[in-house]
């Protein structure tokens, strides 16, 4: 187990960068403690998987250092760093048993035969394996494969972390609950640090304490499931999380109040100086959108159909603003008007939150 | 343009991949195809292209027999969920190939061309290469290319399924836009009963070849016509408890019961199933529900707004799904309630009572 | 009830194949087949033999030392060339301007009309004015493969090497660039040595492209002719007389038309047997349980 410091991290793929374009990852300070579940998420891009194979081992920052416990493990390899990694696709050594596959790692290292048997047991019940244990490898399913290549990170007693890199891509969508509760109930077993990679919200929110959201190349929020959920510190965040994400509207500022196309809006943080110059914009989630007798005018364009809600599309001008609505509750014909509830509404300046 | 099925079946070697099937497509509106990964969606909708014949039935386009028209003449275009595009062709001649094709004026395939790069948000990038653009725009033009070609037919098979979770929600609201005003039958295929019911239009729940049910979705997803279609449709799964009728009231067996009211009341004793959506099970009341479970709490998934919970009652494993945030420790008892009135009954052959 | 619809029109396209595979191929087997149980005297006489032919070749002491060689060679053959292939496969870069070089400079030896490469290696190493020749006797090595047997037979198996290890390159190649980047980097985190590499992940996922290697190698070795004809000419005497230079001498030499069919039709089925049985192994081994 570990605590992993990135310490003054960037890193580009070319020869000679000249610009912040040419960084794939761009000034990185982060803090991982031991035994957390975290994940990075981000949109395709974003520079995550860049990030996970540079903590791995796998890729040499262009600049900056590794840490991990404070000792520099910058130029250290995979094998020294005690790392384990899960990739997108099942890797598995065809030609070997499940069992042998489990114990590929531990006898790399030289283990004496009898205690590899007894780790190998436990890790196979631990990842439900236990049945397949003498079958061939290439006979098992994706999400088969998936469990061995888990089982082999987990199978090294020493391992500092674990890492997942968008684990549960080639599995069957009704298996993936499965294995997500399996990951999130290894976890909560071994206290292992674990660092999940994804672009999926629902992925990253139920399974990690501390969830790091990426975007182009910069870190742009580390904090809890629910700060970033109802405290986006980016409207980027307040996009990316929630589906539908959150309703970034542009209004002005006059006099510490907020108007959204002259319409005054209660926000939770008015800000104290001026913001002059700054691009303004509202952010309010879907889910604290209400229809009222007063409010902002709107026209219902679309309401669609999520099962155990409803999503109206409704249009102010040019603007949109989504909410979420029961799935009996009535919906205006006309004459519909909307309000937010001040609490959750908060003001944003160039994007970022304004505090 | 109406698409018809008669008693379309298909064989390979000793299998049987679609069992005999009969539907009538319907124009204007989404048809979708939802089911598990093999559940037969791809190689039906590769027997309406007329990419594969079917080992037995007809195929009826239009009022006219199109079983042994091959593909290249029946008017189709067909989607795929890996990005398909020509890999040497700019972004401007893969929309136009299929207009090169039937050999139409160079000024009318230009305009054409340059309007569904607008529709498609492609106008920048029409001098690019496919592999110079990112996911969503590769799938944008194989889109892009499937439409300016005007078909009578239209296959979407998974085309968001390899696209970030974000940029899936993001076309998915598009879609519908793009397809308004056409007459054309639209047919898409998907694994997500989310994305089923966002579509909205008609859906065939298919499951291992065949289809259990046809109808419009909502539809389907609150009134489904037997348990397999019910577990199709359902993302968390469903709740599919096994219970008893017995002295006017439902019992699971080494648990809970409630009384058998309404249409229930006047079922006969027996074995029943009982399908609970997880949203209908929550770990606070609100006053409507008169069932209440004590169960022990296996597992707890929270994302930002909402928390889902698995634990054990009467020897099965039930989920819960609600909003706000109930952190529930693991093996701790928890009170959970719902409503026996907005379950489903099934019957032990799998039908639905009052269907 | 079933209706089989299925489009037939497809075997219109396969007509015009057929008539040429007829011409080419099973016409002229058929031929073979007729002369090999006939006896003739020229004149287009011929009286039919029945087996004879094929019991007198069988028994034949000529033909069972030519199978002998035959299949000494393509042993050796095989055992140099493919494990050879393989390394040079593992050492080539996989990404940068270096591979483009490499596969050029790989694909060379096999462009070379292969008659050139006989009598590009028979002036090669003649003892007097080749290169090869020269150099080895002036470093004290007796070399002369045209009146030495093992020279000949160290001549021809380095003559084929050069020639045919490129195909088994290129093939290995192909079948290594296939591998996702995943896999090394997982054997990496796994601490995996280079040779648990090679053995775990490379070689298996190598088996398809490794059998038909093997089979081409297998089968066109069996039938090599024009190299070793125009190298050795199958001397000194008989040394290096392989199975099909045999062959031509009877049926164009000695103009027996009648044994030289049975001959053809014999080693038909031996390459026909010996591949069925590679295959099977190689397959079958490793194929699915």
């Amino acid at each position: 187990m570990a605590r992993i410091t990135l310490d003054n991290l960037r890193h580009s793929y070319m020869a000679n960068p000249k610009g912040p374009a040419d960084y794939a990852l761009k000034q990185l300070d982060v803090t991982w403690e031991d035994g957390g579940a975290y994940a990075l998420l981000g949109p395709s891009g974003c520079g995550k998987t860049t990030l996970l194979n540079i903590i791995s081992g796998l890729l040499r920052p262009s600049e900056g250092r590794v840490l991990f416990d404070g000792d520099d493990v910058t130029d250290e390899p995979p094998v020294a760093r005690n790392i384990a990694q899960v990739f997108q696709f099942p890797v598995v050594y065809d030609t070997m048993t499940v069992y042998d596959n489990l114990a590929f790692p531990l006898r790399n290292r030289g283990i004496p035969e009898r205690d590899v048997k007894a780790r190998v047991e436990v890790i196979a019940a631990m990842t439900d394996l236990t049945e397949m244990l003498p079958k061939r490898a290439a006979g098992l399913t994706a999400d088969g494969k998936q469990k061995i290549s888990l089982g082999r990170g987990l199978v090294r007693e020493d391992v500092n972390v674990i890492m997942f890199d968008e684990p549960l891509t080639v599995i069957d969508p009704h298996l993936k609950w499965q294995l997500r509760s399996k990951l999130k109930e290894l976890h909560t077993r071994i206290q292992r640090t674990m660092i999940y990679v994804t672009h999926d919200q629902t992925e990253a929110l139920t399974f990690a304490d501390r969830v790091v959201v990426m975007h182009d190349g910069y870190v742009v929020q580390i904090g809890t499931p629910v700060e970033l959920f109802e405290r986006p510190h980016h409207t980027f965040v307040g996009h990316f999380i929630g589906s539908p994400g959150m309703n970034v509207l542009a209004c002005q500022v006059e006099n510490g109040k907020a108007f959204f196309d002259g319409h005054p809006v209660t926000v939770d943080n008015p800000p104290a100086g001026s913001l002059q110059g700054k691009q303004t914009e509202i952010g309010i989630r879907p889910q604290f959108v209400r229809f009222g007798d007063d409010g902002i005018p709107v026209e219902i364009a679309k309401v669609s159909d999520a099962g155990r809600y409803r999503i109206v599309d409704a249009r102010h001008g040019q603007s949109r603003i989504n909410l979420l609505v029961a799935e009996d509750a009535d919906i205006p014909a006309s004459g519909a008007r909307v309000s937010f509830d001040a609490a959750q509404t908060r003001l944003y300046a160039d994007g970022w939150l304004v505090e | 343009m109406t698409l018809e099925l008669r008693n379309v079946s298909l064989r390979v070697g000793g299998e049987t991949h679609i069992y005999p099937t009969t539907v009538t497509l319907v124009e204007g509106e989404f048809n979708i195809l939802l089911g598990t990964t093999l559940a037969g969606k791809t190689t039906l909708m590769q027997l309406m292209a007329g990419l594969r014949y079917p080992t037995s039935g007809e195929i009826w386009f239009n009022g006219g027999n199109v079983t042994q028209v091959s593909v290249q003449k029946r008017n189709v275009s067909m989607v795929y969920q890996q990005f398909i595009n020509y890999p040497n062709l700019s972004v401007f001649e893969n929309i136009a190939s299929p207009l090169r094709v039937a050999r139409i004026a160079r000024r009318e395939i230009r305009n054409r061309v340059e309007r569904m790069a607008e529709l498609l948000q492609l106008t920048p990038m029409l001098g690019r290469r496919p592999s110079e653009l990112s996911g969503g725009q590769q799938q944008r033009t194989a889109l892009a290319r499937a439409l300016v070609k005007d078909a009578d037919l239209i296959l979407l098979d998974e085309p968001l399924v390899n696209l970030d979770y974000k940029l899936r929600e993001e076309l998915r609201d598009e879609l519908p836009r793009l397809f308004e005003g056409r007459r054309c039958t639209v047919v898409y295929s998907t694994t997500e009963p989310g994305e089923a019911l966002l579509l909205g239009g008609h859906t065939a729940a298919m499951h291992e070849g065949r289809i259990t049910q046809f109808g419009p979705t909502a539809q389907i997803y609150r009134a489904p016509a037997d348990l397999i279609t019910a577990k199709v449709f359902s993302d968390p799964p469903i709740n599919a408890v096994p219970v008893t009728k017995s002295n006017g009231a439902f019992r699971v067996e080494e648990g809970v019961s409630w009384p058998a009211n309404g249409k229930a009341a006047a079922l006969e004793d027996g074995p029943y199933v009982v399908g609970i959506r997880p949203h209908l099970i929550s770990p606070v009341g609100d006053g409507r529900e008169q069932v209440r479970i004590d169960g022990q709490v296996l597992i707890t998934e929270l994302s930002g707004s909402e928390s889902v919970v698995h634990f054990e009652h009467g020897g099965h494993v039930w989920i819960s799904q609600s909003h706000g945030i109930h952190a529930l420790k693991v093996g701790e008892t928890a009170s959970f309630h719902f409503d026996a009135d907005q379950c489903l009954y099934f019957d032990a052959s799998g039908r639905r009572i009052g269907s | 009830m079933d209706t089989k619809i299925e489009n037939q029109k497809g075997w219109l396209f396969v007509l015009p194949v057929l008539i040429l595979v007829a011409f080419n191929a099973i016409i002229p087997l058929m031929t073979v087949v007729n002369y090999s149980v006939q006896e003739t005297f020229g004149d287009n006489l011929f009286f039919f033999e029945g087996l004879k032919w094929f019991q007198q070749v069988l028994a034949s002491e000529r033909f069972h030392h030519a199978l002998g060689r035959q299949l000494l060679f393509t042993f050796i053959i095989l055992a140099i060339e493919i494990p050879l292939g393989v390394a040079i496969a593992l050492a080539m870069p996989r990404k940068g301007g270096w591979v483009s070089v490499c596969l050029v400079l790989m694909a060379l030896p096999l462009l070379i009309p292969w008659n050139v490469v006989g009598a590009m290696w028979n002036i090669f190493a003649l003892p007097e004015i080749g290169l090869l020749g020269k150099t080895l006797n002036e470093m004290g090595i007796d070399y002369n493969y045209t009146r030495e047997p093992f020279a000949a037979w160290i001549t021809l198996i380095a003559m084929d090497v050069w020639h045919w290890t490129s195909l088994v390159v290129l093939l290995a190649y192909a079948g290594l660039s296939s591998i996702p980047d995943a896999y090394y980097q997982a054997a990496k985190i796994d601490g995996a040595s280079s040779w648990a590499v090679f053995r775990y992940i490379q070689l298996p996922k190598m088996r398809h492209v490794l059998t038909i290697a093997v089979l081409l190698r297998f089968m066109d070795s069996f039938n090599i002719y024009t190299e070793p004809s125009v190298l050795t000419g199958g001397g000194p005497g008989n040394a290096t007389t392989l199975l099909s230079i045999d062959l031509v001498k009877v049926a164009l030499g000695q103009f027996d038309l009648g044994p030289a069919a049975a001959m053809s039709i014999i080693y038909f089925l031996i390459i026909l047997l010996l591949s069925w049985i590679f295959y099977t192994v190689m397959t079958g081994k490793r194929g699915e349980p």
